[in-house]
């Protein structure tokens, strides 16, 4: 609401903001920004913190001394590296199977003549409108009788098909000029070959796209991994956290450090790649 | 469970949306034109054989196992019951007697409600916000936006237990800062009403970066000329705000308002993170999606759940239809 307040201001030489007046603009979103990253540099300070300190009042807003030791003993209260191998296996194995499965179905419903083409696609189209709920209970019925409960098959299986992918590679090759391929079909090249050497290097963007937000939400997905797995050392990191919430004689700084830990691999890709992310993130929401 | 929801409504929006050119048929023939008619695809010309069986043939038999059957199958499961040792029974609509025979269920659809329009208030601040953002001659926005966004891009289960900290009733600095100008803070996350609250809160700080960053590239879009125009006409900065930006950006604005809507309605990860799967407030405090989840996988009512499941996809369903039909009023076109 401070914003709305702040908004209501009109600068006092309103329509050319030069330097000088803008600097309410900083102040609103200075604040705002102080806001959203404070449970990050909390994390920090916390993870680095002793138990007694977290527990202080008024707060500890920098330890006394840096404990280091509650990362290495985040590997005492989970097991990290068990998770931390389920979570890397499945976003990688979702990924690239979304990937490559989502890009040949996604060429095909785009230029390719068959029977059915557009009930198969509507059909495919219609899993997004579905919540995940409904198909839940049902998946958990067919890993379980595959005997997957409890196994990384079983974490990852549903989650290698992707309607969204589909539909987003699918737009990708609809937005290329149909001559590309006309002009390889005239110098004799095959279906797989047109779609390998000629189109498939043209959607880079597209699959960059996909690619992030796949392993945005491998990496943080937690109800089906939750019901398909009960044993600790099976789990992704995202249900080997959320299990231990609740627990109340578990050492603050460390469960801070944990948490930091399992962040971590997202948070660098996206202070890395930021603009690809935000970007190819918006752009789902927009043009496709 | 954000995401997910994100890249449905993605869809869902441009499906009903009026300038999508999605289905019908791709390419060749321009798709916009050929949105609406069916059937004869490609009469005229041969098929490609076998080899569009090959291309979607793997996804295609995914999809079919674990999606479409499973939504059949659901179907089915909500009218059955489960015995002990498996072989369900067909029972009618007793699943769904019980359902709304049951006061928790009406609660946790009051929750998710509540949770909703609270994270909806999100929306008109991302707007605000995503205006200054778009300034001219701003610097460091490129900062502030992976500011904002980096709470979208965190794990709901992992951050989740950072604020479970910054609630707490006994050490939390939330309290602490609130003691500072004389309020006496609640034990958030183990009281009814507050605890709700708390899982509002980090909802609308999570999805907050997500709206701005949708809605930054609507403001993108507006040409420049309209403001000029507007400059001429001696319109201060908040009257362009509110006369050029705001109906300009209805669109976006609106498909934000779906997006949230629908995400929020599947609340589950925050929820489970923040509050524990032990928390004795969690009766009072659960959402729809965690209610489908305790009867379906803790207390093992596969056929209560199944019939959850398929209230959950009606009301989703019946919201977004209501959110296209006030769209007409209000989204400029």
């Amino acid at each position: 609401m401070a914003d709305v307040s702040a908004a209501r201001k009109p600068p006092t030489r309103a329509g050319t903001p030069r330097d000088g007046s803008l600097w309410w603009i900083h102040v609103v979103l200075g604040v705002g920004g102080f806001v959203m990253a404070f449970p990050f540099l909390w994390q920090i300070v916390m993870s680095l913190s002793t138990q007694a300190e977290v527990q202080s009042v008024p707060p500890t807003f920098w330890p006394a001394q840096l404990q280091w030791d509650n990362f290495a003993n985040v590997f005492r209260l989970l097991p990290f590296f068990s998770q931390l191998r389920v979570s890397l296996l499945m976003t990688i194995i979702q990924t690239v199977v979304q990937i490559v499965l989502c890009t040949f179905a996604g060429y095909a419903f785009a230029r390719m003549r068959f029977h059915g083409r557009v009930f198969l696609f509507g059909v495919v189209l219609s899993i997004l409108l579905i919540p995940s709920q409904v198909y839940l209970l049902s998946q958990y019925q067919i890993v379980q009788s595959l005997g997957w409960l409890n196994t990384l098959a079983g974490i990852v299986a549903p989650g290698l098909f992707s309607a969204f992918g589909t539909f987003l590679m699918r737009t990708a090759f609809v937005n290329l000029p149909v001559e590309l391929e006309e002009a390889a079909r005239l110098d004799g090249a095959g279906p797989l070959r047109i779609f390998g050497s000629v189109m498939v290097p043209l959607v880079g963007p597209a699959v960059s796209v996909l690619a992030i937000t796949t392993i945005l939400f491998s990496w943080n997905l937690l109800l089906w991994p939750l019901v398909v797995s009960t044993r600790a050392d099976q789990m992704p990191l995202a249900a080997g956290l959320a299990t231990l919430s609740g627990n109340h004689q578990i050492d603050y700084p460390v469960l801070m450090a944990a948490s930091l830990m399992a962040m971590a691999p997202v948070l660098i890709m996206f202070i890395v790649l930021q603009r690809r992310v935000i970007d190819g993130l918006a752009s789902t929401g927009l043009k496709g | 469970m954000a995401m997910d929801a994100a890249r449905a409504d993605t869809v869902t929006a441009r499906a009903g949306g009026t300038r999508s050119d999605i289905p019908g048929r791709p390419g060749r023939r321009g798709g916009r034109a050929s949105n609406s008619s069916r059937g004869r695809v490609g009469a005229r010309r041969r098929t490609d054989g076998l080899w569009p069986w090959l291309f979607t043939g793997p996804l295609l038999v995914g999809v079919g196992v674990f999606y479409i059957w499973p939504i059949l199958q659901t179907l089915w499961f909500s009218f059955t019951k489960w015995g002990a040792f498996g072989g369900a029974s067909f029972t009618g609509i007793s699943n769904y007697a019980a359902m709304f025979a049951d006061p928790e269920f009406y609660r946790s659809l009051l929750n998710t409600a509540i949770y909703t329009l609270i994270v909806l208030l999100g929306v008109p601040i991302a707007v605000v916000l995503a205006w200054l953002l778009e300034t001219p001659g701003l610097r460091f926005t490129q900062f502030y936006r992976v500011l904002f966004f980096l709470p979208y891009i965190a794990m709901p289960a992992a951050i989740a237990l950072v604020w479970r900290i910054i609630f707490n009733g006994d050490f939390g600095v939330l309290n602490w800062a609130m003691s500072l100008v004389g309020i006496d803070g609640p034990y958030w996350i183990a009281t009814p009403g507050f605890a709700l609250l708390a899982v509002s809160i980090v909802g609308l700080w999570s999805s907050l970066g997500f709206s701005m960053i949708i809605l930054g590239a609507g403001l993108k879009a507006i040409p420049r000329e309209l403001y000029d125009a507007a400059r001429v006409d001696g319109a201060s900065r908040w009257r362009q705000f509110r006369s050029v930006t705001v109906p300009m950006l209805s669109p976006s604005i609106f498909f934000v308002l779906v997006v949230t809507t629908i995400g929020s309605f599947q609340l589950f990860d925050l929820l489970y993170a923040l509050l524990g799967s032990s928390n004795p407030v969690l009766p009072q405090s659960m959402s729809v999606v965690f209610y489908f989840y305790s009867s379906g996988f803790v207390q093992n009512d596969k056929g209560l759940a199944a019939a959850v499941a398929m209230v959950i996809f009606v009301l989703i369903g019946l919201i977004t239809l209501a959110q296209f039909r006030m769209q007409r009023r209000w989204v400029h076109q």
